[in-house]
């Protein structure tokens, strides 16, 4: 095993870094424009029960260091998913994915995993517990323990692989969350997914997205998301995927550092489509400049 | 697509909105008329897509309308000095189904891409008629180079200060084979309705990423939903779906 590797959940992946859903469809756009077997796995598009448009536009707003979205899961549904995305990502990538699912009931979570967990292609599931952007879903249930354990123990049942519980940052206790999910089961747990923002057109005096809110992403939140990750890696002894403004190798040491083991690139990717293999190559030299022999030991 | 560091031959104000700029990089290529360039500005998070209005080998013309700060920058920079760019963004339009008479129609900052569509009808030997509308005399800008490639030029103002008085589709011609366009929303939907020809329509919207990744800019179509940025911009008339 090389000097990147690491172990998701009894799952070697060859480096730590795994784009995060969303911010890399089902990747075949980068694929176009590099090899994506360099990546540690990649986490793919957000997807539900049925399919879903989302949100209306304007979706997408700048800020200072980041960017606000409010997509609103826009996916073909699991069914599509498996029978036209899943085929098509097997030509191009050839490594376990991480099937990211997202619902609006219990019943929903347990429907997409039961049947994603079945796909021969997906390694981990990770259930996205935390979207700011849809009503009545979503982040509802990361945002009560109780909801958010239901949820993991009802997957857990209808899974046989590795479940990874996806957070939201927008609660009072992180602990108690992550806790909540691990005692329900959870195999790992992945944070933060955005914050929740907003934006003001002075011109026109209303919010710049459809939505009014959206979830704030990009280099603005990764000391929130740094600060979360060592919380919670000091309260429970599962796996975590440390995300959140990541954009360099540092910024994955750091995340390391904090209790990740293993990082997602979200926001840098939209705006580099190259900033994933250019992490994974500075990683070594980065490695180097702190003294750190392998990932692993840190 | 490809991201390049291209350096910049040429940066000038045309109107009190609008500066073209002209960039050069020896690997950079355009597919097609209609695509765009995602420029990377220094201090800002998001690219800022841009439409391409003329392409050499190694060599992009842009129009770009002032906005905001990101804009401002980028009308501040300096020849000799380079960007980032993603190139070649975009499906374009398509040129094989103009017909004889292709009709054109740009408004306002949407009259860029019209340029090399064109210039690349005209080498087809295509009789091509643009109609470029504008709000006013001083907005106008390009003219002249659609005169110099051979094309009949309509100009519209809707204060009527040049040209006719009105819309761009107020001064459409009888006769036309086909319907190119690009321009702000309100006009495409006019342009949709008065159209007696099927045709390709350009939209703008605000873009995330710029390459088909992020789902920021999806609209409804009547084949389905599309990114504006990867399956469009430009959406043939067919498979239009106005909401509202």
């Amino acid at each position: 095993m090389g000097r990147l590797s690491v172990d998701l959940c009894g799952i070697e992946i060859d480096n730590p870094v795994i784009p995060a859903s969303g911010t890399f469809g089902f990747g075949y756009e980068f694929a176009e424009i590099y090899d994506i077997n360099c990546l540690g796995t990649f986490s793919f598009k957000g997807t539900t029960k049925d399919p879903r448009f989302g949100n209306p536009t304007p979706r997408i707003a700048e800020c200072s260091s980041g960017m606000l979205n409010a997509v609103g899961l826009q996916n073909p549904g699991v069914e599509k998913v498996i029978e036209e995305e899943l085929p098509k990502l097997k030509e191009v990538f050839h490594k376990p994915v991480m099937a990211n699912i997202s619902g609006f009931s219990v019943d929903d979570y347990v429907y997409t995993s039961e049947k994603l967990d079945k796909e021969e292609q997906v390694g981990w599931l990770e259930i996205n517990i935390s979207c700011p952007n849809v009503h009545g879903g979503g982040m509802s249930f990361g945002t009560d323990p109780e909801a958010a354990a239901s949820v993991m123990k009802a997957v857990k049942e209808v899974t046989t692989k590795p479940v990874i519980a996806k957070l939201t940052p927008n609660v009072t206790d992180i602990v108690s969350m992550a806790k909540a999910c691990v005692d329900a089961g959870a195999d790992a747990i992945s944070l933060i997914n955005t914050m929740l923002g907003m934006r003001i057109d002075l011109k026109t005096r209303k919010p710049l997205l459809a939505n009014t809110t959206g979830g704030l992403s990009g280099p603005a939140i990764f000391p929130v998301a740094l600060r979360m990750v060592y919380q919670v890696a000091q309260a429970v002894d599962v796996p975590i995927i440390g995300m959140g403004g990541v954009s360099s190798a540092e910024d994955v040491l750091e995340m390391m550092m904090a209790g990740a083991t293993a990082v997602q690139v979200g926001a840098a990717n939209l705006v580099d489509p190259m900033a994933c293999p250019k992490i994974i190559e500075a990683l070594p030299e980065a490695m180097d400049r702190y003294g750190i022999e392998t990932l692993k030991e840190i | 697509m490809q991201d390049l560091r291209l350096t910049i031959k040429e940066n000038r104000q045309l109107t009190d909105k609008m500066w073209k700029m002209v960039l050069c990089h020896p690997d950079l290529a355009v597919q097609k008329p209609g695509q765009f360039i995602n420029l990377k500005i220094d201090g800002y998070f998001l690219r800022r897509p841009i439409s391409v209005c003329d392409y050499a080998p190694g060599e992009v013309t842009i129009i770009y309308a002032v906005v905001g700060k990101g804009t401002k920058v980028l009308s501040e920079m300096q020849i000799g000095e380079t960007v980032q760019a993603l190139t070649g963004l975009g499906n374009g339009y398509d040129i094989s189904e103009a017909g004889e008479k292709p009709l054109l129609l740009g408004g306002g900052a949407g009259v860029p891409p019209m340029y090399l569509l064109a210039k690349q009808l005209r080498a087809e030997g295509k009789m091509v008629t643009v109609i470029l509308g504008f709000n006013t005399k001083s907005e106008i800008y390009y003219d002249e180079e659609f005169y110099k490639i051979g094309c009949r030029v309509i100009l519209a103002t809707a204060d009527g200060s040049l040209g006719a008085k009105g819309f761009v589709t107020d001064v459409m011609p009888e006769d036309y084979s086909y319907i190119y366009t690009c321009g702000p929303e309100p006009m495409l939907k006019a342009v949709y309705k008065k159209a007696e020809t099927s045709g390709q329509f350009s939209f703008e919207e605000r873009m995330g990423c710029g390459f088909g990744a992020c789902m920021g800019c999806s609209c409804k179509t009547i084949t389905g939903y599309k990114r504006i940025c990867k399956d469009g911009p430009v959406l043939r008339k067919e498979e239009i779906l106005w909401e509202d």
